[in-house]
């Protein structure tokens, strides 16, 4: 009796990341990839995403939901990219260059973000969504209309012919996979990146160690309740705006490596839907709006990316249509974000009469006594 | 605000301060934007009453779906991101009634009438999914939208459709991205009645339409169930109290929502002349939202003058910057400008303090 209810409430903890390994599990074989390609693709992908989705565990931590706001790093990321690739600073130092760049603009970027999101508590998600919307306007008007004409672009293969504003793609050819490259290993046909993995090893021994110290804890405390933080004399509001600070500078060096690594900066969309995909890849991880472990991001990088891969094949092996297996793993994205945040949602209100009941119940105590 | 008005020692400056604080930065600041634009549209070349006309014509296209925001915001629900839902309904609607081969006016109505239980149906098990989740409706709301649409796009390839008119021509199946309206309800409310002088149209029957479901949306919240479900809105244990079913009201208000939604995106295909599946209706939400805030609403009360001053500035300010801006400064910047207008004010909306308490 009491291991059944052990293994139920196993499968309803882990719902999603069970859904996604049957999915896998289904469309592996239909797809018909050899195991060869689809190891070197998922770990492609892990040296890609990990680092922005790490970046998403802060604000996690300080109880500020999933930072959708995220997106503005990847545009800090991004600015500091363009500069670099015009003064033609390539490999390593550009690289380099790029993330100590993007520091002060997603530093400005995420007190901004900080500030506003202090100003709408108890729906941070939203705002943080609607502000990356807000600021992909701003970024239009910086890079399509301010570099060239009040910045100065030099470079011919960045600025569009017109004279200012910046080209759709930028090119990143002679950075691209200079990281990955650098100490790359093969094992049985396997490209492993091993200079970005310890990269996102000293970025996870971080995180361990920050939970730790005193800014730490002081998020973690907030996270819980930030009245009884307040009382407790932590400066709630400077601690919120410093975990979305810290996400949104990650988020920023995250952006720098996906980029490199794709090799080229598709300059008003790559930012777009980086929030979306690195939320929902670290929800089919197991992690929930206000609980996440550096191991749900892991597993959730591996089952959301090989959905990924084999999704648009399988589909069009059995529907004979293959843009019905891009549409399905859209759907699917958007369906793990939104189921996610509906457990939540429901979890939280079931603990909240929960509490209410038993205080019900203490009150009739004490009143029949 | 009329006792700020009585007093007669307060100085300009302070009156000055208390318009602005009720009426709102943002919206001030639109507003003059909009004049501005409006001035300055005869000299650089760009015809008054040109741009009068399509700010008329855009406006008379998506009123209904700003309308659409009302119901949902007067229970409480909040700003409706899940619009696109109910603009899937419509969809299904238009589509379904072509394939049944109505064209003409009667293609209009029927799809109408299609298009009336899928809201109702979509519209109650939206709602029941907000009555679970009450506090946390806005971010889920705009994920539902996006499901739905991601998920009927690939329904839209899936469904057997065969007439010949949607599908893709080659493969003979599957829809196509857009379909043409002619000869089925193409302008089929705009051309009622409509007025033209000189380089002024005015399409009446589509404002005709607007008017009267606004005018039933204002009987409707003075019923006694319309009273009802802003009670809810604004305090529901009050209403608990007084025997008003607060779940029952909520869902009702998302029901009327979607339908409307529904109404609002067939409303719009006639005046465009198309209709678009896909991906189309993923980002509809936003406007709509922005539109209603613009006009005065806030996250918690909306009235059908919000409605409409919303989404006339709105489309105003969508109509008028493309042609005044590249004819001022020789470079397209409507779309930046549009983005930061619609987006800070939802913004704006979402961090009043006074309305953060829910």
């Amino acid at each position: 009796m009491k291991k059944e209810n052990k293994l139920l409430s196993f499968l309803r903890d882990n719902t999603v990341p069970i859904m996604f390994v049957v999915i896998c599990a289904v469309c592996i074989p239909i797809s018909g990839f050899s195991a060869s390609y689809l190891m070197n693709e998922i770990v492609t992908r892990m040296g890609r995403n990990i680092f922005l989705i790490l970046a998403l565990l802060i604000p996690i931590m300080s109880g500020m939901g999933l930072n959708f706001g995220m997106t503005l790093g990847a545009m800090a990321g991004e600015i500091a990219l363009i500069f670099v690739s015009d003064w033609q600073i390539w490999g390593i130092p550009g690289v380099v260059l790029a993330m100590i760049l993007s520091i002060p603009i997603s530093v400005l970027l995420g007190a901004f973000c900080g500030k506003i999101l202090n100003m709408a508590k108890g729906r941070e998600m939203i705002t943080s969504y609607i502000i990356s919307f807000f600021m992909n306007g701003i970024y239009q008007l910086i890079v399509l209309y301010m570099m060239g004409s009040i910045i100065p672009i030099k470079h011919f293969s960045v600025k569009l012919p017109r004279g200012y504003g910046i080209r759709n793609t930028v090119s990143l050819l002679n950075m691209r996979q200079c990281l990955d490259n650098l100490l790359a290993v093969r094992v049985a046909g396997v490209k492993i990146p091993v200079l970005t993995f310890l990269i996102i090893a000293l970025l996870c021994l971080f995180i361990v160690w920050f939970r730790k110290t005193k800014l730490g804890q002081d998020m973690r405390a907030v996270g819980q309740d930030m009245n009884v933080a307040r009382d407790a004399g932590i400066n709630v509001e400077r601690t919120r705006i410093i975990s979305i600070v810290m996400s949104t500078v990650l988020a920023g060096f995250g952006m720098v490596i996906y980029l490199q690594n794709m090799g080229n900066i598709a300059t008003y969309s790559s930012h777009s839907q980086i929030g979306m995909f690195c939320i929902a890849a670290l929800l089919v991880g197991g992690a929930s709006v206000d609980k996440a472990s550096i191991g749900n991001v892991f597993l959730g990088v591996i089952l959301f990316h090989t959905m990924f891969i084999v999704a648009p094949k399988a589909g069009a092996q059995i529907t004979g249509d293959s843009m019905i297996g891009e549409y399905f793993r859209v759907f699917v994205s958007y369906a793990v974000i939104t189921l996610a945040l509906i457990m939540y949602e429901t979890k939280k209100r079931k603990r909240k009469s929960l509490v209410a009941q038993q205080l019900q119940q203490e009150q009739e105590e004490a009143s029949g006594t | 605000m009329n006792e700020t008005l009585d007093k007669t020692n307060l100085t300009l400056g302070d009156r000055l301060r208390g318009f602005v604080d009720a009426f709102g930065l943002p919206r001030l600041i639109i507003a003059a934007f909009l004049l501005m634009l409006y001035i300055a549209a005869p000299f650089v070349g760009a015809g008054f009453w040109m741009q009068i006309s399509n700010t008329i014509n855009r406006f008379s296209w998506n009123a209904i779906m700003v309308l659409a925001m009302v119901p949902m915001i007067h229970s409480g629900c909040g700003l409706n991101f899940g619009l696109p839902l109910g603009i899937i309904s419509g969809l299904l609607g238009a589509t379904l009634s072509i394939e049944l081969g109505f064209t003409g006016p009667m293609s209009f109505l029927m799809a109408i009438l299609i298009a009336t239980p899928f809201s109702v149906v979509l519209g109650m098990g939206y709602g029941w999914l907000l009555n679970k989740i009450k506090g946390g409706e806005m971010m889920i709301a705009t994920y539902v939208g996006f499901s739905s649409v991601s998920f009927m796009c690939m329904m839209w390839l899936l469904l057997p459709y065969h007439s010949p008119t949607m599908v893709w021509g080659y493969a003979g199946k599957g829809l196509r991205t857009t379909i043409s309206l002619e000869g089925f309800y193409d302008k089929v409310l705009a051309g009622f009645l409509q007025i033209n002088i000189g380089t002024l149209s005015i399409p009446t029957g589509t404002l005709l339409f607007f008017a009267l479901l606004a005018f039933g949306m204002w009987a409707f919240l003075h019923t006694k169930t319309g009273t009802a479900m802003t009670a809810v809105g604004s305090n529901p244990t009050f209403a608990k109290a007084a025997g008003v079913n607060v779940d029952k009201m909520r869902m009702l208000s998302v029901v009327l929502s979607t339908w409307l939604a529904a109404i609002g995106i067939l409303v719009y295909e006639q005046g465009f002349g198309f209709i678009q599946l896909y991906m189309a209706p993923f980002y509809m939400a936003l406007p709509a939202v922005s539109a209603i805030l613009i006009g005065g609403a806030s996250v918690n009360k909306a009235s059908i003058a919000n409605v409409i001053i919303g989404t006339f500035l709105f489309q105003g300010i969508v109509t008028m910057t493309p042609t005044v801006m590249n004819n001022m400064i020789h470079m397209d910047m409507s779309e930046v400008i549009r983005v930061v207008a619609s987006q800070g004010m939802i913004l704006y909306a979402l961090t009043r303090k006074t309305e953060a308490t829910k």
